[in-house]
């Protein structure tokens, strides 16, 4: 990852936690200040499905010509992104006991995003439990494209198909109820890209200590034989 | 006629008055801004940021050097 790139995700995430905190609000009833919580608990989903969206990427092409780099990329691209969906889920039941009234509702898109953690939860149980390393990548790849294309569903369709609390879904609308003037989007968007960056910068450390790993694995194996 | 004015033009200034107030009503943390503590908060969560940062550089120069050393010692066939 190009060392500007890093320095524009940091100058991002400064801004959104100063801005996040300090700039006004829409006032409304039940949220009062926890509508700041949507400056931090959103942009961990975007971050995820952006995530995701690039091991699926990786993913392919791995399937298209097996290279073990692509393979290490998907692995951790989807790594990382499921770490980001743990904590919007952390944050999300935190803000539901507050808002809602308590941490699990039951809320179609609470259990959609939960199914689609667990479906990828399922991703590195499968990576572990074979032993060849093409057969791993290329099984885990497939897997993989079938995991994202049953998120998309669980999380941005499903949802608005039923009844639920979560704002965008089921006739709910989205940010439209809460950002009348825009003023949110302005912190809202940073606050994406620049956690978004940050994750593609953790992915790019693991992708090199990953490299580094076989690289060494093969070294011994050399004085071995 | 004046009168009426007059009546039309206090109802529309109470019916404004009344959404103001219905507004600013809403309960936000607008002591703690008056008072100025919202700041130790921003600083603590910018502790907090600039800690994660500083780590996630450090741990970044780390690989690199490491990678560095990989690729001066004894790396096969490269």
């Amino acid at each position: 990852m190009k060392n500007w790139l890093k320095i524009v995700a940091v100058a991002l995430l400064f801004y959104v936690h100063i801005a996040g905190i300090l700039f006004a609000v829409p006032r409304l009833n039940i949220l009062n200040e926890t509508i700041r919580a949507l400056y931090f608990h959103v942009p961990m989903w975007f971050g995820m499905v952006l995530l995701f969206l690039l091991s699926v990427y990786y993913s392919i092409r791995y399937l298209r010509n097996p290279l073990p780099q692509h393979d290490y990329r998907a692995v951790e691209y989807a790594n990382v992104g499921l770490v980001f969906g743990i904590l919007g889920m952390l944050t999300g039941m935190l803000w539901a006991n507050f808002a809602w009234g308590s941490p699990w509702h039951g809320d179609p898109k609470q259990n959609g995003a939960a199914i689609a953690l667990l479906v990828y939860l399922a991703y590195f149980v499968l990576r572990g439990s074979v032993e060849n390393e093409e057969q791993r990548g290329r099984l885990s790849a497939v897997y993989n494209i079938f995991a994202f294309a049953a998120m998309v569903p669980l999380i941005f369709i499903i949802p608005r198909m039923t009844s639920s609390m979560h704002p965008g879904s089921g006739g709910n609308p989205g940010f439209n109820m809460y950002d009348l003037d825009s003023r949110m989007r302005l912190v809202f968007y940073p606050a994406v890209v620049g956690w978004f960056l940050v994750g593609v910068w953790i992915v790019s450390l693991r992708v090199k200590v990953r490299t580094l790993e076989e690289e060494i694995l093969e070294i011994e194996h050399g004085k071995i034989h | 006629m004046e009168r009426f004015t007059k009546n039309v033009l206090c109802c529309i200034l109470l019916l404004i008055s009344a959404s103001a107030k219905a507004q600013s009503q809403v309960e936000m943390a607008d002591g703690m801004r008056a008072e100025g503590k919202i700041y130790v908060v921003v600083a603590i969560i910018l502790i907090i940021l600039t800690g994660f940062i500083l780590y996630l550089a450090i741990l970044d120069r780390k690989v690199k050097k490491l990678e560095n050393l990989l690729t001066d010692k004894n790396r096969p066939g490269k």
